[in-house]
């Protein structure tokens, strides 16, 4: 009897044993499965950034050699003589003048849109719904068939080859989808936090900017980033409106090396590329957390 | 002097009243409960007092004030709200003096109050944490402490224990009651707005009770009162639990006929009738107050038991008399099944504690001196 339970026992204990066996075999040949694809298809998108770091180490000779990314003989000259450029300033010019472009609208951004989805978002003014709603028509407008009468307006302010035309617009919430963003992240806040700061005395301002900005936060930094890449790639606002070398912003500086020399120094364009890119990517990765808080709108802890 | 006064009070909100006039005066040091079910515009009241919802009509009064246009920090109040509304990026203790640092109040008298409201509220153990990082109950005493350092004329709470759990919720209640009687032995403002839709709530914890339906007041009194001789059917059926059993019945002379039986009334009640008391009228008992009779007992009710619920102490039965469904709360000790024939039973209500209503208008008729 004794010895039929434990035969029993023991083939139970072999079967669950197969069970189990087979089922960690499965999830590893998944597991394989899934990473590798996901590889392999990443590495695919990846490849042209990783070429274009490769290649901007590369002599000239040897970039249309092969579609490889790894340098026969890496050399920095690229980098050394993209830097001076065909101008008499250097790429630190470049970057300098982005600079000047891209941090006033950073700021004119967060302060205007903020201003305006708290309004929005809070308040009942007459016309509400009808302003809102051209708004949001603006989003869907191409841009390109404001660029005329954009155009005219700021040459008649005599703001051409100013940086003026490429921040000021942005400074007075002229990006209604960062109003829209904002608006969006706070209808998801409640309004309790709010109330109980004007019953303990606050005013309308100080209620935006001691208990709305801190919640805000995340959606804030989020807008800056998204400004800030914008603003990095933009090219075809510059190219309108900028017309003296000394003001290119990078975007412009770029094809300013394709546009000069007769033969493409391709090592040059492409080291000055990836140095290019470098602001946004690190900039990316660093505030990447609030990135993704921020874009996520609605993921507030009530 | 922190006398509260609502005159004609109104909120219309583009064409839907949801108060229609209400008058309601809260003596200084008084612990005001406004009570009602969902949608009677109690929070929407206590919203206004606040100064966080407009009034289209009618005066407050806070003080000998008028703070009608006053804007809500300026009126003297601090208001406790149900889901806490602490800041989420400040740390308790910031959150406690965020009042008196935007009125500029000096350094050391902010750490002073600081360290007092967290004395007595015993929240000095949290005051470097963020609120995320509170239980629901530390959360509601911040937020309880948050309005008393402003030690401000009224306080204002919008149903503050409705998130906290059973057992928390008693003992908070414990702790409200407390502190109010406190604040008042101290001989400091302590008048009292609380709203809440939990009538255990409302009775143990108010001086008087403001009973509120579809944005008008049905009764205002002391609790004691409105147990015993509630205005209309209304406050009759929402004060007590399990609530009161309003039966359908004629008025026939001296008696009610209630379907195909009789029950007369007790010449106690019939002198309190009016002439004009109309025939249709609702007979009110509270569950409490019938006793389990023979079948030989006189002037009883009979019906039949459909379910029975044994609370320990005592015992519920529901029972059906002439199609309408009652309750009665016999005390366990007394419940004696051998009384049940089959499942019919005779219920005798008492007669002093019987009420008589007017059907149409709810009007309790059977309290004469009540108006």
């Amino acid at each position: 009897m004794a010895d039929h339970i434990l035969t029993q026992n023991l083939a139970l204990d072999q079967e669950a044993d197969r069970v189990l066996k087979a089922q960690r075999r499965r999830q590893i040949i998944g597991a394989t499965l899934r990473y590798g694809v996901l590889t392999v298809v990443g590495l695919f998108m990846l490849y042209p950034l990783i070429w274009l770091v490769g290649a901007s180490f590369k002599p000239n000779s040897e970039i249309f050699a092969g579609a490889g990314f790894i340098p026969d003989e890496a050399t920095v000259a690229g980098y050394v003589q993209g830097w001076q450029t065909s101008t008499p300033y250097t790429f630190g010019r470049f970057f300098w003048n982005t600079f000047l472009i891209v941090v006033p609208k950073m700021i004119g951004t967060v302060i205007s849109c903020t201003a305006v989805a708290y309004g929005f978002a809070r308040f009942d003014f007459p016309g509400k719904k009808i302003l809102f709603a051209s708004l949001i028509a603006t989003l869907l407008l191409p841009n390109v068939v404001t660029r005329i009468p954009q155009y005219l307006l700021f040459r008649d302010l005599g703001w051409l080859d100013t940086f003026l035309p490429l921040w000021v617009p942005s400074a007075f919430a002229g990006d209604a989808f960062f109003v829209f963003m904002l608006v969006q992240f706070l209808r998801a806040i409640p309004r309790d936090m709010e109330e109980a700061a004007r019953v303990d005395g606050a005013n309308t301002w100080q209620v935006l900017l001691f208990i709305v900005v801190p919640l805000l936060t995340p959606a804030l930094i989020s807008v800056c980033l998204f400004q800030f890449m914008w603003t990095m790639n933009d090219f075809l606002g510059p190219l309108i409106y900028l017309s003296s070398v000394d003001k290119f912003p990078v975007s412009l500086a770029l094809k300013l090396s394709i546009d000069t020399t007769e033969a493409f120094e391709w090592n040059r364009i492409l080291a000055m590329s990836v140095l290019t890119i470098m602001p946004a990517l690190i900039v990316f990765f660093v505030a990447q957390k609030y990135f993704i808080e921020g874009i996520s709108a609605g993921g507030v802890k009530g | 002097m922190a006398r509260l006064q609502l005159r004609n009070l109104e909120k219309d909100y583009g064409g839907f009243k949801a108060v229609h006039g209400i008058n309601l005066e809260v003596a200084d040091g008084e612990f005001m409960v406004l009570v009602g079910p969902s949608g009677c515009a109690k929070s929407t009241t206590l919203r206004m007092i606040a100064g966080l919802e407009r009034i289209t009509g009618g005066e407050i009064r806070i003080g000998d004030d008028l703070v009608n246009d006053k804007a809500p920090g300026e009126r003297g109040i601090a208001m406790v709200f149900q889901n806490y509304a602490l800041y989420p990026h400040m740390k308790v203790r910031k959150n406690l003096s965020f009042g008196l640092r935007l009125k500029r109040r000096p350094a050391e008298e902010i750490e002073q109050a600081t360290r007092d409201v967290s004395n007595i509220l015993e929240i000095g153990d949290y005051l470097e944490r963020l609120p995320k990082q509170l239980s629901g109950g530390q959360a509601q005493r911040v937020a309880v402490g948050r309005a008393l350092i402003k030690k401000p004329q009224v306080f204002l709470f919008d149903e503050p224990l409705s998130n906290l759990d059973a057992k928390l919720r008693a003992s908070m209640r414990v702790r409200i009651t407390d502190l109010h009687k406190q604040l008042k032995a101290d001989g400091l403002q302590s008048t009292v707005v609380y709203v809440t839709h939990d009538q255990t709530e409302a009775m143990t914890m108010g001086d008087r009770i403001c009973v509120m339906k579809e944005g008008r007041i049905m009764q205002v009194a002391d609790p004691v009162t409105l147990y015993n001789r509630p205005a209309n059917a209304f406050v009759a059926g929402f004060i007590g639990s399990p609530e009161m059993n309003l039966i359908d019945a004629e008025l026939s002379g001296n008696r009610l006929v209630i379907g195909t039986q009789t029950y007369d009334l007790s010449p106690d009640i019939m002198a309190r009738l009016s002439p004009k008391t109309p025939k249709g009228v609702t007979l009110g008992v509270r569950p409490q107050h019938f006793a389990v009779v023979g079948p030989d007992a006189e002037n009883a009710l009979e019906g039949r038991v459909s379910h029975v619920e044994f609370m320990g102490h005592e015992v519920y039965l529901y029972i059906r008399i002439e199609g309408q469904q009652i309750i009665a709360v016999v005390s366990a000790s007394n419940y004696d099944r051998s009384k049940i024939n089959g499942d019919l039973i005779r219920l005798a209500p008492q007669p002093q504690s019987a009420h008589l209503f007017d059907r149409q208008s709810g009007e309790n008729v059977s309290l004469a001196d009540i108006q």
